[in-house]
């Protein structure tokens, strides 16, 4: 098999095509505006993708449709936006025409004070308008989680949110007008070659297919690959690493497939948490709070599930959820595939069963019984856009009121996501029953010796770990005030 | 003589909603900060370099690696600084620009590289290799008490009354300790500083800094020239909140050294870890306290001691702790008090000024021994509140001697219970606790009083200048900052309500040290009852002098000239203003003028604790309801009603955004930002994936505020409005109250729930842990 091969990066820049030979592995898209194309509307906040301030939408070609999706540019390195659409702030409106539905709503709701904040929270609510002109306040909210405003309280922004529709109307806007025209450019650029910039430590690699990934990874084991570079993005601009040779995924069309069929989902390894968030949902809607809790927007639609899996951190949001389900992980290393169950994959605090050379390519999580519950609760400091301190993922099996079979998983209390495994025994063949629960949340003290850091102390790992199941038991009794409620629980 | 048909009013005039100067530029991305300004050719950047302990020698420093990393012009150290290297802005010469011979915390500023990139000057600087030799350190405010730690300024005594007697007198008699975490400013702008260099010893700097001629002056003497050589601009900052009020001399002199040195300009931006890791934040307290008070509630003494941590150096420490003491009282009257500080040095970033000053940690625990009383009698807190309020014979007389002679808390309270529907509501609270086991509701209203001017009575001043040009068009310039409190707007509306123009006809102008000299910082909320009188005496004085030149041209009366809707009217006739203007000018009438203004009535007399600090008091409540999750101490705030007194509004919408804004921020200072430090002496919560302040979705779902529109301040303010910047900070005091309301269910209400602050879930867990074995084992 020959590969065809091209030696630049090419991406649509608002209303410009772009053509860039000389890319540093670690150039983000954030100081590629700001520096070398002094379009300095998009700020830096933070430089590690929990801020906002540097949020632009970025339009993928997938199957023949492109989407917006707002990203962090501080953390997107500008490799990975081949043969996408890139549009920032200063795409919205020209200097002395009107201003942007958008704009015009948060101008009219003084809900800018500073304004430092306020490019990435036009954006983010762009990019939510196009996707859904009437959001719901939770829905706001949700899109959201990724901006941090230190000035207004947010209440402001929440209003020129709800009003933005009411200003300017959808269809008029240019991202959807021109939606067909872009789609056409897209696909041109989209041409299927392998793109390599650079040699040696400068090199970058975007491979043509996944065949030509895994011939990629297998001739360049030391290579860092890169889905969605939440995590990549700060080994960059925090700890300033050198990550090259670089090996992109998350442009390949056949890793960014989610699929389901009688007994279970495949996930493939590019699919981000945005994308698989409808098929998560419907086929297993106890992870939908744990879904919309992951990071911000930002980051969820730029992180992967994959990417979660294979970074092995023992406070990955998925990681729990997903061994409780039994999900395995399918390896692959030049020809060779092979699939082991999730929780064999975490071996210890760094260390995972991936050889070099070998890539994440999907996840595969099978359904669960009607007899079965599940349920997954993260609990953090902050409750959204934060990383857990705990999340425990419970799964039971009954028959006929007793335990016949459980799984417990825990992220934030071992150097792995990790079983409950003496809990889970203690629990086996039990009546499901108070007793019986308050008979084996002493078990936690075998299964697990939890550290204390920033995020929470070990007496508090320790104690909210077994009030977890103490709520997944009394979840299972009764259905009224065993939660806060996140909507609307008081008289307005 | 044109004749003109007279309009109503202007565009944009005061009292009116009017929206942000920069609004349309904030949205579009065109809004400049200093990171945005177009760099000249040559501009070179500079990276600090980091102290990696929190308390050492530095034994050697080895910067060969550094100085051949790619990009790198040179280094920069205590060796290399002309002037004094020192930025103390309490003149105590304890604040290094660069630390000598040892370091006194972790992240105390060592060195600068300076290269052709921030990158390149940033990878150099991770490459010196410095030698230490530990030392003990202490970042505790306890330890440090323990350690015999210094005090870093001059402790405060407030007292009046006799405690003895009072205490004697007191039915009961709580003690207490309360510990109250500082709080990071997360401006989303960070530091920055932009020096160009000039002639001979000049030097321009464009600096993220909300006291331009401190910085200045700061420059100057690092500099060791003149402060006439030094020009510091400041167009808009992105945020500050206090934290620029000091903090940005370290990047002004650091970009100044080096543009001098090197001839180019010089751009000083670090990374937000850096920025976190090396600028002080507010003070965390550790309060003991003891209160006598009899059967119903009414107190009758208090003694307290404040500890703060202050870091390793003066810098705000000082009258950051003295407002902690002249706000524990908040809106009660003490019959007898003692108020004391313990300024205590610790081997941590020096902490420095945060919106409320040391106010909110001396109101919080005045809060708290309020929780105390109401648990220790098992009344409602509010009506404890209620009847320790200022007022009445003999009740009105502050821990400082001052009177409290514009008391409006009680109209305040009464109008909120209606509109919260206070009563009702804590009847559902308690039933629902009743019934709920898991889930349980709090509901708290507080109230709030702060004190408005500068304690340093010198600051209490302000410049401004107006330039009226032929064509009509009005250039103003004033000593405050616009650091997105909408200073800028207010002003310029308040100069065009004096010249009856057009707001549009007004330009603001960046902050400028050239323009209006020794200003002082736009902080204590006072920027625009400084600047905005400032503006209006400049105005005044140009009005004066049109009136005068009108007078006579015309041949009327002085009394017969009026400054009308865009127009002037002289007798019957009308002019246009920019015709007026024009002949003006033709008949050489200066239409340029310097204003001043400066706080009557205030004095203060720190040695003694007495005196007359403040000009007047803001006033505001706020009702807050919870739910609380007793199995995770999660939490979320249902709902929050407030009222808050701004006075005569100069613009509505900005102040309401300002009482919304500091809500929130004050709700995060006391729930989820937690500042941590480990064993080492480094602060980990150093950035926003690990320092959490509120989101969209943390903010009350239900949110009425609104302003007390009735009010107007007695004093001769601008146009009767009050000061807005930090009071509303504490209106989130409600939601730590309503939590502690939350967890005191578990022990029916009648142990003092005494949640430190903040009150993360891991705190307020534990505390109803607590709780419920106090109950258990009582």
């Amino acid at each position: 098999m020959t590969t065809e091969i091209r030696n630049t990066i090419r991406f649509v820049l608002n209303d410009r095509l772009v053509e860039l030979a000389d890319v540093s592995p670690v150039q983000t898209l954030l100081d590629f505006l700001r520096i070398d194309r002094n379009l300095r509307g998009t700020k830096e906040g933070c430089a590690e993708g929990d801020c906002g301030a540097c949020t632009v939408l970025v339009g993928r070609l997938f199957e023949g449709r492109v989407k917006y999706e707002s990203v962090n540019a501080c953390i997107r390195f500008v490799a990975s936006l081949d043969s996408c659409h890139v549009v920032t702030v200063e795409a919205l409106s020209r200097p002395d025409g009107p201003l942007h539905p958008v704009q015009q709503a948060m101008v009219e709701t003084h809900a800018s004070q500073c304004g430092f904040c306020t490019p990435g929270f036009v954006m983010s609510l762009y990019g939510l308008w196009m996707a859904n002109p009437k959001p719901s306040i939770r829905e706001i909210e949700k899109a959201l989680q990724g901006n941090l405003c230190r000035c207004t309280g947010y209440a402001a922004i929440i209003r020129a949110a709800e009003a933005i529709s009411s200003i300017g109307e959808l269809g008029k806007d240019p991202l959807v007008a021109e939606r067909n025209t872009i789609t056409r450019q897209l696909a041109l650029l989209k041409d299927g070659r392998r793109v390599e910039i650079g040699s040696e430590d400068e090199r970058i690699v975007l491979p043509g297919s996944v065949d030509d990934l895994a011939a990629v990874l297998e001739a360049n084991p030391k290579a860092t690959i890169v889905a969605g570079s939440t995590d990549v993005g700060l080994w960059v601009t925090k700890f300033m690493r050198q990550i090259a040779p670089v090996v992109h995924l998350s442009h390949l069309d056949e890793l960014r497939r989610i699929s389901a069929d009688g007994s279970g989902i495949t996930v493939g390894a590019g699919v981000s948490y945005t994308e698989a968030h409808p098929v998560i949902l419907r086929h297993f809607p106890q992870l939908r709070e744990l879904w919309d809790r992951i990071g911000g927007e930002q980051v969820r639609n730029m992180g992967t599930v994959g990417g979660n899996i294979a970074n092995g951190s023992p406070i990955g949001d998925t990681p729990p959820a997903l061994i409780a389900l039994g999900a395995s992980v399918s390896l692959r290393k030049g020809k060779r595939r092979r699939t082991l169950p999730l929780e064999g994959y975490f071996i210890e605090y760094g260390r995972q069963d991936r050889e070099p050379g070998e890539f994440v390519e999907n996840i595969r999580i099978p359904f669960i019984g009607e007899e079965e519950r599940l349920a997954v609760y993260k609990i953090s400091k902050r409750f959204d856009e934060d990383i857990s301190a705990i999340c425990g993922a419970f799964r039971v099996k009954f028959e006929e009121g007793r335990v016949a079979d459980t799984v417990i998983a825990f992220g934030g209390m071992a150097g792995t996501p990790k079983r409950a495994a003496s809990v889970e025994a203690a629990l086996k063949g039990a009546v499901w029953s108070e007793a019986a629960v308050e008979a084996a949340v002493s078990a936690f003290d075998q299964d697990f010796t939890p550290l204390s850091d920033w995020r929470a102390s070990a007496d508090y790992r320790m104690l909210v770990a077994k009030n977890l199941l103490r709520r997944f038991y009394l979840e299972t009794q009764e259905t009224r005030n065993t939660r806060i409620d996140r909507i609307v629980a008081v008289a307005v | 003589m044109n004749v003109m048909q007279p309009i109503d009013r202007i565009r944009g005039g005061v009292h009116e909603k009017e929206r942000h100067e920069s609004g349309r530029k904030h949205v579009t991305g065109t809004a400049e900060y200093i990171d945005d300004i177009p760099e000249p050719a040559g501009t070179l950047h500079g990276y600090l370099g980091l102290s990696g302990r929190a308390h050492a020698e530095i034994l050697s420093i080895d910067f060969e690696a550094v100085k051949t990393s790619p990009g790198v012009v040179g280094v920069l150290a205590a060796g290399d600084i002309p002037g004094e290297n020192d930025i103390s802005p309490a003149h105590k010469h304890d604040d290094p620009v660069f630390a000598t011979g040892k370091v006194e915390f972790h992240g105390q500023p060592i060195f600068a590289v300076i290269a052709t990139t921030r990158d390149a000057a940033r990878r150099a600087a991770a490459k010196a290799r410095i030698e230490y030799r530990d030392l003990p350190h202490v970042t505790d405010v306890l330890e440090a008490a323990a350690a015999d730690y210094p005090l870093v300024v001059d402790p405060l005594k407030l007292e009046r009354g006799d405690i003895v007697a009072g205490f004697a007198r007191s039915r009961h008699v709580v003690e207490g300790e309360m510990r109250i975490g500082g709080q990071d400013h997360f401006y989303l702008e960070g530091h920055i500083s932009f020096a160009i260099p000039g002639e001979d010893d000049e030097v321009t700097v464009l600096a993220s800094t909300q006291h331009p001629s401190e910085t200045q002056h700061m420059v100057a003497q690092v500099l060791g020239v003149p402060s006439n050589a030094v020009t510091v601009n400041v167009r808009r900052m992105g945020g500050a909140f206090g934290g620029k009020e000091t903090q940005a001399n370290l990047f002004a002199a650091v970009a100044a050294l080096a543009a001098k040195k090197f001839g180019r300009a010089v751009k000083v931006r670090p990374d937000r870890d850096d920025d976190m890791t090396a600028t002080g934040k507010r003070h965390d307290f550790h309060v003991g306290y003891k209160i006598g008070f009899d059967d119903d509630g009414r107190i009758g003494a208090v003694d307290a001691v404040f500890a703060a941590r202050c870091g390793f150096s003066a810098d705000l420490s000082g009258p950051v702790t003295d407002r902690a003491l002249f706000h524990a009282d908040n809106c009660y009257f003490y019959p007898n008090v003692r108020l004391r500080s313990r300024p205590l040095k610790t081997n941590t970033v020096s902490n420095t000024a945060f919106r409320g000053f040391g106010g909110p940690q001396g109101m919080v625990c005045g809060e708290r021994m309020i929780e105390d009383v109401a648990y220790t009698l098992g009344k409602d807190p509010l009506e404890i509140r209620k009847l320790n309020f200022y007022g009445g014979e003999g009740r009105n007389l502050t821990p400082y001697h001052q009177t409290v002679d514009d008391n409006i808390i009680g109209r305040i309270i009464e109008e909120l219970e209606v509109s919260a529907d206070y009563a009702s509501r804590r009847q559902a609270v308690l039933a629902f606790n009743r019934e709920s086991h898991v889930v349980k509701r709090g509901i708290a209203l507080t109230p709030v009083k702060f004190g408005i001017s500068f304690t340093k009575t010198e600051y209490n001043q302000a410049g401004a200048l107006i330039h009226v040009y032929t064509d009509g068009s009005i250039q103003l310039n004033h000593g405050g900052t616009e650091m997105g409190q909408g200073l800028y707007t207010k002003v310029a509306q308040l100069v065009a309500d004096e010249f009856q123009v057009d707001l549009d006809r007004i330009k603001v102008t960046a902050t400028s040290t050239g323009k209006v000299p020794n200003t002082s910082a736009t902080a204590a909320s006072s920027g625009s009852d400084l600047n905005g009188m400032a503006a209006a005496n400049a105005a005044q004085q140009i009005k004066a002098r049109l009136v005068r030149f009108a007078s006579e041209r015309y041949g009327v009366s002085e009394a017969d000239v009026a400054f009308e809707p865009n127009t002037i009217r002289v007798g019957a006739d009308r002019i246009a203003f920019v015709d007026f203007i024009k002949s003006a000018y033709a008949a050489r009438v200066q239409l340029s003028a310097a204003g001043f203004y400066k706080t009557p009535k205030i004095h203060w007399d720190r040695s003694e604790g007495r005196g007359r600090p403040f000009y007047y008091y803001a006033y505001g409540a706020s009702c807050s309801e919870v739910s609380v999750d007793t199995l995770t101490g999660e939490y979320r705030v249902e709902r929050t009603d407030i009222i808050h007194d701004v006075g005569r509004s100069l613009n509505p919408a900005l102040d309401l955004g300002q009482v919304e804004g500091a809500f929130v921020q004050g709700m995060g200072w006391l729930t989820t930002e937690e500042l941590w430090w480990d064993a080492q002496g480094r602060l980990r919560t150093h950035a926003p994936s690990t320092y959490k302040i509120p989101l969209a979705s943390d903010r009350p779902r239900v949110f009425n505020v609104r302003l007390a529109e009735w009010s107007v301040n007695r004093e001769e303010t601008i146009r009767r409005s009050k000061a807005v910047g930090e009071p509303p900070f504490m209106l989130g005091i409600s939601v730590l109250e309503a939590i502690s309301m939350a967890a005191a269910s578990v022990a029916g209400y009648r142990i003092p729930p005494r949640i430190d602050a903040p009150a993360t879930p891991e705190r307020v867990l534990m505390a109803i842990e607590r709780l419920r074995a106090a109950k258990t084992n009582g």
